[in-house]
């Protein structure tokens, strides 16, 4: 085990902090070795083969015919599944690159505990998100209604408390905004912030419909909201004075966490979204969060166990076009297990793949495909599960450990843990780490996440974790890593109200669109809200008359 | 010369002043050895009563051990034939290492080695054995400075006052004042100087390597007396400044760090530092937990209990002649095991771990809650007080509503919930919510010293009416007692709470707010 091109140093300075690298090879000391552990991650390689034009032509007895076949199992691919299953529409395929569906809510198993991949919490949804919450009371979720008809979802699936901690200058503390050391001006600029943030919950546009609505469609268009697109976060809050060190940290916290990017890249909708979007009103205190173990993962698992045999994994879509009839829609997939393409003629198709592979592999897009315009960036993510033998020790005077646990003088966010909602409180567990690569260059965040591998990632993250528990490592057994080069989509300025943004959504032919960066944010409630839009305008198409869901 | 030619050379009883050496001092010697040889005894038979119970036995077979090894040392004595002095302080340096160590190997050793009692008593005899020969060795070190009949009584007269002054200091000062680790300690050290001083008083008889004797009665003392200062630094041992009463048993499972100590008025147990029962009024508080749930109920038959690895509950539960199973759920092995093996707390749970009709399952309460398909008429909640994030969740609507999936139509349920003196806020809390999870509850109190007011409550998911008539042959509860539990002072009425969620702990937070004043 090495850590390849990389001196140890060289790799904690580059990816943590020259503080942390010198710390970690003071002395010269020999490197610890690493737990084992593998490294996941998506399929690059057929990956970059579609981007690099690859188009086989299958065989002419590989061709099948179903009504509607889905490209792509995320969460907005399996969505529609689930919106067509609901609607006892069950004559489709769905085809999925990975050998697993999911996308990045995928989860993982240890002998312990369930623990994902990526994303990991949704706020309990408001009546507004009907979609979320049709899911939701099908998994039995939810428990009924309260006297204004908002979903009440049952205890043991609210994230229990107590929910989050930060670590500054080796200790840690209750909550995410750090109160431990805050200046008066800071306080004060905190109490401006949040009074801001309370002006957008309070706004209600001509049509009655709040700011920040989940999902983004439910919200307003009106023209003071959307200007906020037009500017960064970070303009924002200069824009307001708020200078504070904490404050900021904290904003950008939230950029990071949600988005993967940092305040200058971030739209001031957006960042405000992310405060806005949770609360229902004044009078209201923020949604809990809705958790699992094994995170979203949970969620898909629910989705794709609706969908079943209709769900061929490893099965990455090529093409999707227009018939010879001029009618019909032929779909060309790799069978990655075979390693030969086969073709579906359909009626209708839902492409639910990001955005960076639905303009390689819809034929129309592709040919009318204008380079002069951008297509959206998305952020870089590694994350690690890091099995432990047992708890981290607990330090007198420090807050306990949380679900979700930030390191304030990290440039990762820190990780939550996976028995937390498990009533485990003691022994084994999971802890996972989140790295967002926040590079202003998205494409240089994905360079510098693929120029570590393993070994490095593990290294960064139990360097990074060492910090706040020296005994990290003696507890590690294993650090499987995951490397997701197009975690997120990332609502840069500009991003979220852009016509060409909404346009995208409309379907072309009968091909139909799904997917979250639709929304140029990535959010489980946007890509169920995308994916179950697509299944209605399928349903709809076929002369299904279903109430909407979406919308 | 040798002891042998000693013996021959000087006629006997006639004193000989050819070695200096002077009887008095030698006295002083015969009283500070009888002084520790008694200690030694005290302290394994204390020991062994603590940790395996019945006193009278062990102190009869620790006492019986004990005597006929030093006969058996005396005898031994005839076999040093050369050095007599110089055996004699061996002697003395190995009683100071074997009684020096003694309590602080017989503690460490009871959370580790299986056949304890053998151990016990071998080092018992041990001691024995070696106390055995140091009068005899020291008469024959007098044989030729005084008369026989001078040399029985004086050195009689001392061993006698020494173990007199022994078994006064001992149960008055050295236990109350410095435990039976250090009071241990304190006596090898004794020992191992009489050793030292020893190789000047009995220096001319002691012809060579006086040196090297001295430096290993100069090691020991170092040995013991590092054991003597660090005694709260032991791991197992750092509790004797923490509590009261001498630690008896400590040990760390996964789960908590359990410690019994033993002190004038009885049994404590704590679970890490926090006081679960004291043996002197704990009747007052499993009476109270247990039978106003029992009476409540019809016929109880099935009985689960939530916590209470101590089986004291159990104990009170198994009166009723009712009960055709009881299930004890509670997460440490470690402690189940303790009270149904450490014969002190098996009596006073009755030995109720051995009762055919009850079954323990050593797992998280919540998590077996919501994945076990039997009811139960009867529950008894005996969690430790809410004072971490995992024990809340033991105190939550989702607890209670997963509890509430496993009572049989008309189940009753009692339930400790701290006290609603100290902790108010908390006490009324674990009321409310009770209530929001959809049950009656019935709040009572009642005051157990070892605590204060302690608070319970009694629920069922139907209206009922408190019992009013105690059961027979209680030694707390009786009709007076029983309906005066369900009154409350002003001090203890109801305040306003947040009802206890997984996802807001209301109850911790309270929790740790109100005993803050408090500690």
């Amino acid at each position: 085990m090495g850590l390849g091109a990389w001196t140890r140093r060289d790799l904690l300075a580059s990816f943590l902090a020259a503080p942390v690298a010198a710390a970690a090879c003071r002395g010269g000391a020999a490197v610890p070795p690493l737990p084992p552990g593998e490294l996941a991650g998506p399929s690059f390689e057929l990956g970059h083969r579609l981007r690099d034009g690859f188009r086989p032509e299958p065989a002419a007895e590989a061709w099948d015919d179903v009504p509607v076949v889905i490209a792509g199992g995320g969460v907005a691919g399996l969505a529609a599944a689930w919106r067509l299953e609901r609607a006892g529409f069950e004559r489709f395929l769905l085809l999925e690159l990975e050998p697993e569906s999911g996308g990045t809510s995928r989860a993982g198993q240890s002998g312990v505990v369930a623990y994902p991949w990526g994303a990991h919490y949704i706020p309990a949804p408001l009546k507004e998100d009907r979609a979320l919450v049709a899911l939701l009371d099908e998994m039995g979720v939810l428990e009924g209604r309260d006297a204004r008809g908002e979903p009440i979802v049952a205890e043991q699936f609210l994230c229990r408390d107590p929910e989050e901690r930060v670590f500054h200058r080796g200790r840690w503390y209750e909550g995410l905004y750090l109160n431990a050391g805050a200046s008066d001006d800071d306080l004060y600029q905190y109490g401006r912030f949040v009074a801001e943030v309370r002006k957008w919950i309070a706004f209600r546009d001509g049509r009655g419909r709040r700011a920040f609505g989940l999902p983004v469609a439910a919200g307003s268009d009106d023209a003071d909201v959307i200007s906020l697109d037009r500017m960064t976060m970070a303009d924002w809050m200069g824009e307001r004075a708020l200078t504070s060190e904490r404050l900021r940290w904290y904003v950008e916290y939230a950029c990071r966490d949600d988005y993967g990017s940092k305040l200058e890249q971030t739209s001031a909708w957006a960042g405000l979204f992310y405060f806005c979007s949770r609360v229902g009103g004044l009078d209201d205190a923020a949604q809990p969060l809705v958790t699992w173990p094994e995170g979203n993962g949970r969620l898909v698992a629910h989705l794709a166990g609706v969908a079943g045999p209709r769900v061929r994994t490893r099965a990455a879509v090529t093409d999707v076009r227009v018939a010879a009839d001029g009618r019909r829609l032929e779909v060309v997939a790799w069978d990655a297990k075979t390693d030969t393409a086969f073709g579906v003629r359909c009626d209708r198709a839902i492409v639910a793949t990001p955005g960076h592979l639905t303009r390689r592999i819809v034929a129309s897009i592709r040919d009318g495909y204008s380079p002069d315009r951008p297509a959206p960036a998305y952020g870089a993510w590694m994350v690690a599960n890091i099995h432990l033998s047992d708890r981290p020790k607990l330090r007198p005077g420090n807050f306990p450990m949380c679900w979700d646990n930030v390191l304030v003088e990290s440039p990762s966010l820190g990780y939550v843990v996976a028995t937390h909602q498990t009533e485990l409180d003691r022994g084994p567990t999971v802890l996972t780490y989140y790295y967002p690569l926040t590079d202003s260059n998205a494409r240089e965040g994905q360079r510098r996440l693929l120029s570590a591998g393993r070994d490095e990632w593990a290294e960064v993250a139990l360097s990074d974790l060492s910090m706040a528990h020296p005994d990290v490592r003696e507890l590690a057994t294993r650090v499987d890593v995951m490397r997701w080069g197009h975690a997120m989509v990332r609502p840069e300025p500009g991003a979220v109200w852009d016509d060409a943004r909404r346009r995208a959504a409309a379907p072309i032919g009968g091909v139909h669109f799904a997917h979250t960066d639709l929304s140029r944010i990535a959010l489980f409630e946007e890509a169920l809200a995308h994916g179950v839009r697509a299944g209605e305008e399928v349903l709809a198409a076929l002369g299904f008359r279903v109430e909407a869901l979406a919308g | 010369m040798s002891a042998e030619s000693d013996t021959s050379s000087s006629p006997p009883g006639v004193p000989a002043d050819a070695t200096p050496i002077r009887p008095a001092i030698v006295f002083v010697n015969v009283f500070l050895i009888a002084t520790c040889g008694l200690i030694y005894e005290l302290l394994a038979a204390t020991l062994a009563s603590y940790v395996l119970g019945d006193s009278v036995t062990q102190f009869s077979l620790v006492i019986g051990i004990y005597l006929s090894a030093l006969g058996v040392g005396a005898w031994l004595s005839k076999f040093v034939r050369a050095d007599v002095a110089r055996v004699f302080v061996e002697v003395e340096l190995v009683v100071a290492l074997l009684g020096g160590t003694a309590a602080p190997v017989l503690f460490l050793a009871f959370a580790r080695v299986g056949a304890f009692s053998l151990l016990l008593y071998s080092l018992v005899f041990a001691i024995g054995v070696f106390v055995g020969l140091e009068i005899p060795l020291l008469m024959r070190l007098l044989e030729n400075r005084l008369t026989f009949k001078d040399i029985v009584a004086r050195v009689l007269a001392f061993d006698y006052i020494g173990s007199l002054a022994a078994s006064i200091l001992f149960p008055i000062i050295l236990v109350p004042r410095l435990g039976l680790v250090r009071t241990s300690l304190l006596f090898g050290l004794l020992n191992a100087s009489v050793g030292l001083w020893s190789t000047w008083l009995l220096g001319p008889l002691i012809r060579r390597g006086a040196t090297g004797l001295r430096i290993r009665a100069f090691l020991l003392i170092a040995l013991l007396a590092i054991g003597f200062w660090k005694a709260n630094a032991l791991t197992s041992l750092s509790e004797e400044g923490l509590y009261a009463d001498d630690v008896v048993y400590a040990r760390s499972t996964s789960y908590q760090r359990i410690v019994v100590t033993k002190g004038k008025s009885g049994f404590q147990l704590f679970l890490n530092g926090n006081l679960q029962f004291a043996s002197a009024d704990e009747y007052r508080y499993h009476e109270a937990l247990v039978h106003p749930a029992m009476l409540a109920h019809p016929n109880p038959r099935h009985v689960l209990v939530l916590g209470g690895g101590d089986g004291l509950a159990l104990r009170e539960i198994l009166k009723w002649s009712c009960v055709e199973s009881v299930t004890l759920v509670d997460l440490d092995p470690g402690m189940t095991e303790l009270s149904s093996r450490f014969p002190p707390l098996a009596e006073l749970n009755g030995h109720s771990f051995a009762d055919p009709r009850v079954s323990v399952v050593n797992r998280d309460a919540m998590i077996w809650l919501a994945e076990v398909q039997e009811s139960f008429d009867v529950a008894i909640v005996d969690f430790p007080d809410p004072n971490s994030f995992a024990l809340g969740k033991l105190y939550t609507t989702r607890f209670y509503g997963l509890l509430r999936a496993r009572l049989a139509p008309g189940a009753t349920v009692g339930i400790q919930c701290t006290s609603p003196l100290f902790a108010r806020t908390s006490y009324w809390c674990i009321v409310r919510t009770l209530e929001a999870a959809g049950f009656i509850a019935r709040p009572y109190q009642t005051p157990v010293p070892s605590f204060g007011v302690w608070g319970f409550v009694l629920a069922r998911l139907e209206p009922f009416d408190v019992p009013v008539v105690a059961p027979e042959g209680m030694r707390f509860l009786n009709d007076e007692a029983l309906q005066s539990m369900f009154r409350f002072s002003a001090d203890m009425k109801p305040v306003e709470v947040e009802i206890n969620r997984l996802d807001n702990q209301a109850l911790v937070r309270y929790y740790e707010q109100e005993w803050k004043r408090w500690d």
